[in-house]
């Protein structure tokens, strides 16, 4: 199963380029259910309306997760904008996955 | 390779590695379907022993495999892999395949992760493959990715649990540096594993040499101990001397040594596939004999293989070719390899292999080893007498006949013991020594002992000269041997008694001979005078009859005549008779009247 989730408002959004993104799962593994919560969180504060992000279970599609050189779950890779970055783990450590997607924190 | 024990009924079923000597220490191979681990320090044959095992049950077996790749690219372990026979790039891609599990160093750690997607994947490429075989190579590099001693351990756990879900035979390899104990998730990784192997690796006077040993193996038996490892063109080899049996054929046929005379004093020759040692202090010949045995196989039309430590091919063949010993034309004809290795920094172990393959190259009925005890030059000496050992015992397996030689090293002639301590494999012992008498050093031979055979308990001395080389007897004079000169002025001193002693019996036959040619001379003489006697008596004997005769008849007319005497005057007529009878002789020969 592959879900894609667009953003509501990405519309409206010609300001800033699309981040196109993959997070490889593994069904509802503890690590991979709280990667997938915290992405959505960096993408509600961080990245509204401007991203698009696949989710592919590796349990469902093992093959293609091989041939995507994905090695361990959780797993995120940042297709675009170009170059391409990758974060393994939960996500728990939302510095650096704003780092890896080139995303400047907001100051709360 | 299993033994069944009493009444157990199911051994462990193992899958053979195809591992030289590791399939006997391990009695089979690894466990099948089950997990066995690989520890051991970087570059200690980790993944070689891994790759090699999937390999080769690929190509024995058709079975195909997964190897998962922590440390290395698949490309890197590819090209490492080629530098064996393997054929690997060429091996079936659908039964071979390599998961390059090295997180990029550019990747970004954010939280915690686990290994359920990798093991989703593996599965699916398992079922794809139908693979039997897995191995996780330097699982420790992902391990220490995870930071967390109890994630570590429950990844572990994972592990275990997927490879038990999908009946896998897994081969683990993580690297341990410092020492045996490790940190504990080693220790709990070994309890996991149903067999656990340690590889070691460490320099030894100046050498680098691998071992290997088994530590654990769930379920069976298996040789405990330390076994010297060495890589060869075909991967990894252990150096198990631990075989459960000896296997080698016992052939009662004799090859012969070379010489006739060493032949006889064998009992008849040397046995088909039996290993004769030749030991000696330098310059006993030792090389020569071994030489002219070569020869012999040759001239037999049997391919031989004469392996050489620290001299050439070309100053042995020229040397030897100086005692009558022609080994050039079978080098030209390919009947006879001759082989040269130095053994400075050259470890026994790489000895023995380089020895192995060109056996199996050549395919060699006789060889011979020359010096052995060269090999333990470089290297400890223990390593090198597990190689002795295995050497003899791999060239017996080939039913190869062998003629080793080895160094005395020091002065004492009399110690005939080895530093290699080879003698008590080898079938036959012949022993050179120099003995030294009177200024000479003489060669000389003996038989210390010959298996299964009668064999001459007499000492001979061995003399080279430029026709060949001669075993001659050995005079015992006054308890003592003599050799050299000493025998040569014995046999000529023996020579000249016996000349002298066929002189004077010829002489005294001849005398004899004449007394009785003499005698029997003498006999005819006498005999033919005695015939002359006899013939002479009977003559005179018929002679007298007649006179006799005569005179008494003309006695009669006389009286007739006279007519005075009357019939009766006996008396006076015997007288006159009488008187004729007594002189005879003067009558008969009648006329002389000397009687009268």
């Amino acid at each position: 199963m592959s879900r894609s989730r667009k953003s509501d408002k990405a519309s409206s959004a010609a300001i800033t380029t699309i981040v196109s993104m993959r997070l490889y799962i593994a069904g509802s593994a503890p690590n991979s259910v709280q990667a997938i919560a915290n992405l959505e969180a960096i993408c509600r504060k961080h990245l509204k309306g401007i991203h698009k992000l696949e989710i592919v279970d590796i349990l469902e599609h093992p093959l293609r997760a091989m041939a995507d050189g994905v090695l361990v779950t959780p797993s995120l890779t940042k297709v675009l904008p170009l170059p391409v970055a990758n974060v393994v783990g939960n996500l728990s450590d939302t510095s650096k996955v704003m780092l890896a997607l080139g995303l400047k924190e907001k100051v709360e | 390779m299993n033994r069944m024990k009493k009444a157990i009924p199911q051994p462990l079923p193992k899958l053979a590695t195809g591992i030289e000597g590791f399939d006997d220490l391990s009695r089979g191979g690894l466990p099948r379907n089950r997990t066995s681990l690989i520890i051991g320090g970087p570059g200690a044959g980790k993944t070689v022993f891994a790759l090699q095992s999937l390999v080769n049950g690929i190509r024995r077996r058709q079975e195909s495999g997964i190897f998962v790749a922590f440390e290395e690219a698949s490309r890197q372990i590819i090209a490492n892999g080629a530098t064996f026979d393997w054929g690997l790039a060429t091996l079936a891609k659908n039964k071979l395949f390599i998961l390059d599990a090295c997180l990029s160093p550019t990747a970004i750690q954010s939280g915690e992760f686990d290994l359920v997607g990798m093991l989703a994947m593996l599965k699916a490429k398992k079922q794809e493959i139908g693979a039997e075989w897995i191995v996780f190579d330097g699982i420790d590099v992902l391990l220490t990715l995870l930071r967390d001693p109890i994630t570590e351990m429950q990844e572990i756990y994972r592990i275990r649990d997927w490879l038990a879900d999908n009946a896998l035979t897994a081969i683990i390899t993580a690297k341990l540096d410092n020492g045996h104990t490790g940190d504990p998730h080693y220790g709990f990784m070994q309890f996991m594993a149903d067999c656990v192997i340690r590889f070691e690796r460490h320099l030894e006077h100046g050498v680098s040499t691998h071992r290997l040993g088994i530590t654990k193996f769930r379920g069976s038996n298996f040789a405990a101990g330390e076994y010297p490892v060495s890589f060869g063109p075909s991967g990894i080899e252990v150096g198990a001397t631990e075989r459960t049996e000896i296997t080698h054929a016992a052939s009662t046929e004799r090859i012969s040594s070379g010489f006739e005379r060493l032949d006889a004093m064998l009992g008849g020759g040397l046995f088909r596939g039996s290993s004769t040692l030749i030991t000696g202090v330098p310059g006993t010949s030792k090389t020569t004999l071994a030489g002219k045995f070569a020869e012999a196989a040759c001239q037999r039309g049997e391919r031989t293989l004469f392996v050489s430590f620290d001299e050439g091919a070309e100053p042995i063949a020229r040397n030897l070719s100086s005692v009558g010993i022609k080994l050039k034309p079978h080098i030209k004809s390919g009947l006879l390899r001759m082989y040269s290795a130095r053994t400075e920094t050259v470890s026994a172990e790489d000895h023995l292999l380089k020895i192995r393959a060109l056996i199996r190259e050549h395919q060699p009925r006789c060889m011979v080893i020359d010096p052995l005890t060269a090999i333990a030059k470089a290297g400890a000496l223990g390593a090198a007498r597990a190689v002795a050992n295995r050497l003899i015992y791999m060239i017996k397996d080939e039913q190869v006949t062998v003629i080793i030689t080895a160094l005395n090293e020091g002065d004492d002639p009399q110690a005939e013991s080895t530093d290699l301590q080879i003698s008590s494999i080898a079938d036959t012992w012949i022993h050179l020594s120099y003995v030294v008498r009177s200024g000479e050093r003489n060669r000389a031979l003996t038989i210390v002992k010959s298996r299964g055979t009668w064999h001459s308990n007499q000492v001979r001395e061995l003399v080279l000269s430029a026709t060949g080389l001669m075993l001659t007897d050995v005079y015992t004079a006054g308890g003592e041997v003599l050799m050299g000169t000493l025998r040569w002025e014995k046999e000529a001193e023996e020579s000249a008694r016996k000349t002298q002693r066929y002189a004077e019996f010829d002489h005294k036959r001849r005398e004899l001979q004449f007394a009785e040619a003499n005698t029997s001379a003498q006999i005819k003489a006498l005999q033919m005078d005695l015939q002359r006697q006899r013939t002479a008596l009977a003559m005179y004997s018929s002679d007298n009859n007649v006179r006799n005769v005569s005179s008494s008849d003309r006695e009669k007319k006389l009286r007739k005549m006279r007519s005075a005497d009357p019939a009766t005057r006996v008396p006076g007529a015997e007288a006159l008779h009488a008187r004729h009878r007594i002189a005879p002789g003067p009558v008969k020969k009648g006329g002389n009247g000397a009687a009268k």
